[in-house]
């Protein structure tokens, strides 16, 4: 047996665009064990709750992340909601339902960039970055906002989306299906992405339930766990089949990402379709009282928003279990018995969301 | 569209393990720890996710009794429970990976076991009516 020696991989490593640190123990270039450690970008915005008003709170939780920000702001308004007896409007369902896909579909493009990126694959890199801009102009032309929505209340949504809107929407799909046709024919037939992405990082099928993995990762892995399938929101109305894979490695979990930019555009389509007239916002009285588990589907997996409150205006708790945190032990295991040039791959094929993952 | 509605099932600390047992061989898989506080106490509560339906177990804990790992039995429990420990400071004891309190790096030790803060609203110094 070769001696053994630890390698620092980040905080700051070039591809990891936010601080997490790896020790990873080395035989010659084989790791033999990675030790995670976190609390680079640890905000405490969960304690935050306990000094602002729960219709305030709204908006620190989308601020929780820079990508999956609408979803974080959606799923605690659904939780407080929940708690308060509150049933918001039919539209507003579905106008946070589109919304969430066009988030998704914005983080997925920007992770097929990084992932790109981390393989040296620069070109590729910047036209998955050039469609995201498609995604992001929508999502500032119908909410103002860029990365922050901000149109997520307590009761509803700030913002409605006319007929004409709508309609431009739709006219663009077919566009960005044909971008997205040509991205993910590069990612799953290129003989780059395919060498270094193939066989590498296998998180077996049992292992990645019993590790309690979640999103593209546990669904690369074979199983179909997707929040959206419970039909919270205006899910229940779409028509809508979790993205699964069998191969459970790198490449699985790539694919996962590129087929599910597709599932958000059949998803848009649906709601634009059905989305029913009326209110976008329902009235709001008193305090919550109460606690709730709410769960919602964000781009890297389940994400859960406890909320706790005893009738007055400061919730007492609220704790987020970001799918990245869920995604650790996960990573922990594909690590082991990897070479050390497969590393940067492997750690970014969970979409490591670091300061999401420690609020 | 209304969420469904949840149940938590309170148990002892000493049921614990033999309840993550039986998720567990039940195939049930480890959705996340969440920790509150309750009084002056705390409250630890397991999550479980089987064809999509969660599952709470509950627990009472405090800073002085250590709470049983169950990372033994669900690895993936490292996380929640180093980062219970480090936030709140209630102690887990047998953790498959045990940082001892460096998980997550604050810069007070356990700042979520501090009391609830409460706000109150005072007007400035020699302001009058």
């Amino acid at each position: 047996m070769s001696k053994q020696i630890i390698v620092p991989f980040g905080p700051q490593h070039p591809v990891l665009p936010e601080p997490i640190h790896l020790d990873l123990v080395l035989e010659d270039e084989r790791v033999v064990e990675a030790i995670p450690s976190i609390g680079y970008v640890h905000r405490g915005l969960e304690k935050l709750v306990e000094k602002r008003d729960y219709k305030d709170y709204v908006f620190i939780s989308e601020r929780i992340c820079g990508i999956c920000s609408f979803i974080h702001g959606a799923t605690y308004c659904q939780g407080v909601e929940q708690i308060m007896g509150i049933e918001i409007p039919r539209r507003a369902e579905f106008l946070r339902a589109i919304w969430s896909e066009y988030s998704r579909m914005h983080s997925h493009l920007l992770w097929l960039g990084c992932f790109a990126d981390s393989m040296g694959y620069e070109n590729l890199f910047m036209n998955c970055w050039k469609v995201r801009e498609k995604i992001l102009d929508v999502l500032e032309r119908t909410t103002g906002g860029r990365v922050i929505q901000g149109v997520n209340r307590v009761g509803g949504v700030s913002r409605d989306m006319d007929a004409a809107e709508l309609k431009r929407i739709e006219g663009e799909i077919p566009g960005l299906r044909d971008d997205f046709t040509e991205l993910t024919r590069i990612f799953d037939e290129d003989l780059t992405v395919q060498t270094r992405t193939k066989g590498i990082g296998i998180l077996p099928k049992d292992k990645a339930w019993d590790l309690g993995a979640v999103g593209p990762v546990i669904r690369g892995s074979g199983h179909a766990v997707d929040v959206r399938s419970t039909g919270y929101g205006a899910y229940d109305e779409l028509d809508f089949k979790p993205v699964v894979r069998n191969e459970a490695d790198c490449h699985a979990r790539c694919l996962v990402r590129a087929e599910e930019l597709f599932t958000s555009l059949d998803l848009i389509e649906n709601a634009i379709d059905r989305i029913p007239a009326g209110d976008i916002l329902a009235p709001v009285k008193g305090n919550p009282s109460g606690e709730y588990y709410a769960r919602a589907e964000q781009p890297r997996g389940e994400v859960i928003h406890y909320v706790k409150a005893n009738g007055k205006k400061n919730l007492l708790r609220h704790r987020v279990r970001t799918p990245t945190l869920a995604n650790v032990p996960a990573l922990v295991h594909m690590l082991a018995g990897c070479e050390l040039a497969d590393v940067p791959v492997i750690v970014l094929t969970i979409d490591p969301c670091i300061g999401c993952m420690e609020r | 569209m209304k969420q469904p509605q949840q149940t938590i099932k309170t148990i002892a600390v000493e049921e614990l393990i033999h309840q993550i047992h039986s998720f567990h061989d039940d195939g049930y898989r480890l959705v996340q720890i969440s920790c509150a506080s309750e009084g002056d106490a705390f409250e630890v509560t397991y999550s479980f996710d089987k064809e999509l339906t969660l599952t709470h177990l509950r627990i009472p804990a405090s800073t002085e009794k250590p709470i049983p790992s169950i990372s033994r039995i669900y690895l993936a429990a490292f996380v929640y429970e180093n980062e219970i420990a480090d936030l709140f400071g209630i102690p887990f004891s047998g953790i498959a990976i045990d940082y001892k309190g460096t998980f997550i790096r604050t810069s007070i030790p356990h700042p979520f076991g501090s009391p609830q803060i409460s706000v109150v609203k005072k007007k400035p110094e020699g302001q009058h009516e």
